[in-house]
């Protein structure tokens, strides 16, 4: 049933794209808020290509790719977060043997499935104009688990984030709270995957807080102003695929990108600071 | 009384190479006493094992009269860190870094209440930073990030109160006010104060007692006034250690 809305909204197909592109435009941005920081901005598109051989899996078996993806990918932060923790591999040492083992799980399983066909496409690229009611149900309850999580608990991944060593003196749970964040971060691509899609997820994570932190002046500040950077992108970038016929998964990330760079011009000299900070952050 | 603080016969090696060697030594409430030593005579390791991120190989540190990592209450033991850790552009503001000091007192879920926001403006006022609260800690210069690094620890109101390098490359003008901060809060609250410095010029007369550890044994534990009088000056350290600091198997003149 259709909600009175005006156009580009006025369609069903439209209306519950705008659903799921919300959901994931308010909470990626805030589980990407603490990855930055932490300078793990590419740990969303590790354990989304972990996410992709886990609904390699789901197609090949005949089970409901959202949920194997959503295993995967909880299953591969909890294994990236064990590798840091334990010093057994760098942050990108870590993150790159997920990536690789991910991406390879998902060629094979799609191999023994017999072809990689429009199904599988629809979760790599995003298809948020196919997104079912079921879908949106599923990516709002995931959404709503992120968002309890962070108003919960932002304080002490704050706290995490300006000196673990502290923290852990002080006895904060830091371990759980690091295993936590990892496990939303996997909650978080699941959620986008339908939206944005495996290999765009992690953009959604890190472009919006990257013109936040320009602007915000806290880090509440940050993480309000990075989901309603996020929120825009996603309304935005529907509107304008639909205006003029572009992957909406795409346009939606190129709004934020461009959020991002009107966020360091607008602060001058010192928005080329942010993309060295940035550059250092991914690497 | 259970001392603050209670280390006993602590040792540790990495592999085959003795850092610490039966290193022994109280600090009561409301002390004030300085660790001291060289580069490499096993402070950073010895803090580490205080502050229970690391076990002793053998030997026991009591704090409060448990081992530091059973100790139920953590938020008694005040830590500041040698420097700031804090990410590059991190989009924080000075109060919400002095916040996080409260976490572990309240509960890490919980929301601050009244008594966290007085204690969060007192620490703030009481390294004179209170008018830096709305600014990003990227903001600020050396020593003033130092000073809120205090006000953190100070934040949590700890019985224990555990500096490394505090004052380490700030300015003179910097260390005086941390020296203020410091003194005012330890009388005030009655806290135990544990400082690990190269530089103790800055806090010399208040000074309870100086451990100097040397190739990860106790050399000298006393009075500073005592240590002063063999010709040792209470600033860097590495380069005026009177012979029998220099060697350990010589005797302190006490």
């Amino acid at each position: 049933m259709s909600l009175p809305l005006p156009w580009p909204f006025d369609r069903d197909y439209m209306q519950l794209a705008l659903v799921a592109g919300l959901v994931v435009g308010v909470c990626a941005p805030l589980i990407g808020t603490f990855l930055v920081q932490k300078r793990m901005s590419l740990m969303g598109d590790g354990i989304g290509h972990v996410a992709f051989a886990g609904v390699a899996a789901g197609l090949l078996f005949g089970v409901w790719p959202i949920g194997t993806a959503l295993i995967a990918a909880v299953a591969g932060a909890v294994c990236i977060e064990w590798l840091r923790s334990r010093g057994r591999a760098g942050g990108d040492l870590a993150l790159a043997v997920l990536f690789y083992s991910g991406i390879a799980g998902g060629v094979v399983l799609t191999g023994l499935a017999g072809s990689l066909d429009a199904s599988t496409l629809t979760y790599l690229f995003g298809s948020i104009l196919t997104v079912t009611s079921g879908d949106a149900l599923t990516i709002a309850a995931l959404g709503l688990v992120i968002l309890v999580a962070v108003v919960v608990g932002w304080r002490a991944l704050f706290a995490v984030i300006v000196d673990e060593e502290a923290a852990r003196v002080a006895g904060l749970p830091v371990d759980v709270l690091n295993l936590g964040l990892a496990g939303l971060t996997a909650v978080t691509v699941v959620a986008g995957m339908r939206v944005v899609g495996v290999l765009l997820v992690a953009a959604m994570m890190v472009l919006p807080v990257g013109a936040a932190q320009r602007v915000a002046r806290s880090f509440r500040g940050t993480l309000v102003l990075a989901s309603a950077i996020g929120s825009f992108s996603a309304v935005t970038g529907l509107a304008v695929a639909r205006a003029f016929g572009l992957a909406p998964g795409g346009a939606v990330v190129l709004v934020a990108a461009s959020c991002f760079v009107v966020a360091a011009v607008y602060k001058g000299p010192a928005g080329s600071r942010l993309l060295v900070t940035s550059g250092n952050a991914r690497r | 009384m259970t001392p603050a603080l209670s280390v006993d016969a602590v040792s540790f090696a990495f592999g085959s190479q003795t850092v610490l060697d039966c290193v022994t030594f109280d600090v009561h409430d409301g002390e004030f006493v300085a660790l001291t030593g060289p580069n490499g005579a096993g402070k950073s390791t010895l803090l580490r094992i205080l502050l229970g991120l690391l076990p002793p190989l053998a030997g026991t540190v009591e704090v409060f009269g448990a081992s530091p990592r059973d100790l139920r209450d953590r938020w008694r033991i005040g830590y500041v860190p040698q420097r700031s850790v804090l990410p590059e552009n991190l989009p924080a503001t000075v109060e919400e870094v002095v916040a996080t000091g409260r976490l572990a007192r309240r509960g890490w879920s919980r929301r601050p209440g009244p008594a966290d926001r007085e204690a969060v403006s007192h620490a703030l006022e009481s390294v004179l930073v209170d008018d830096l609260r709305r600014r990003r800690m990227h903001e600020l210069s050396g020593g003033q990030q130092q000073r809120v690094l205090i006000a953190k620890a100070f934040a949590s109101e700890p019985d224990l109160l555990i500096l490394d390098e505090p004052v380490a490359g700030i300015d003179a003008d910097s260390q005086r006010r941390f020296r203020d901060s410091l003194v005012h809060f330890g009388r005030s609250h009655g806290t135990a104060v544990l400082l690990v410095s190269h530089e103790l010029g800055a806090v010399a007369a208040d000074l309870d007692r100086v451990l100097v550890l040397r190739q990860g044994k106790i050399a000298f534990d006393g009075k500073p006034e005592e240590l002063t009088a063999t010709g040792v000056s209470l600033g860097v350290h590495q380069t005026d250690l009177p012979l029998w600091l220099e060697d350990p198997g010589l005797k302190s003149p006490r």
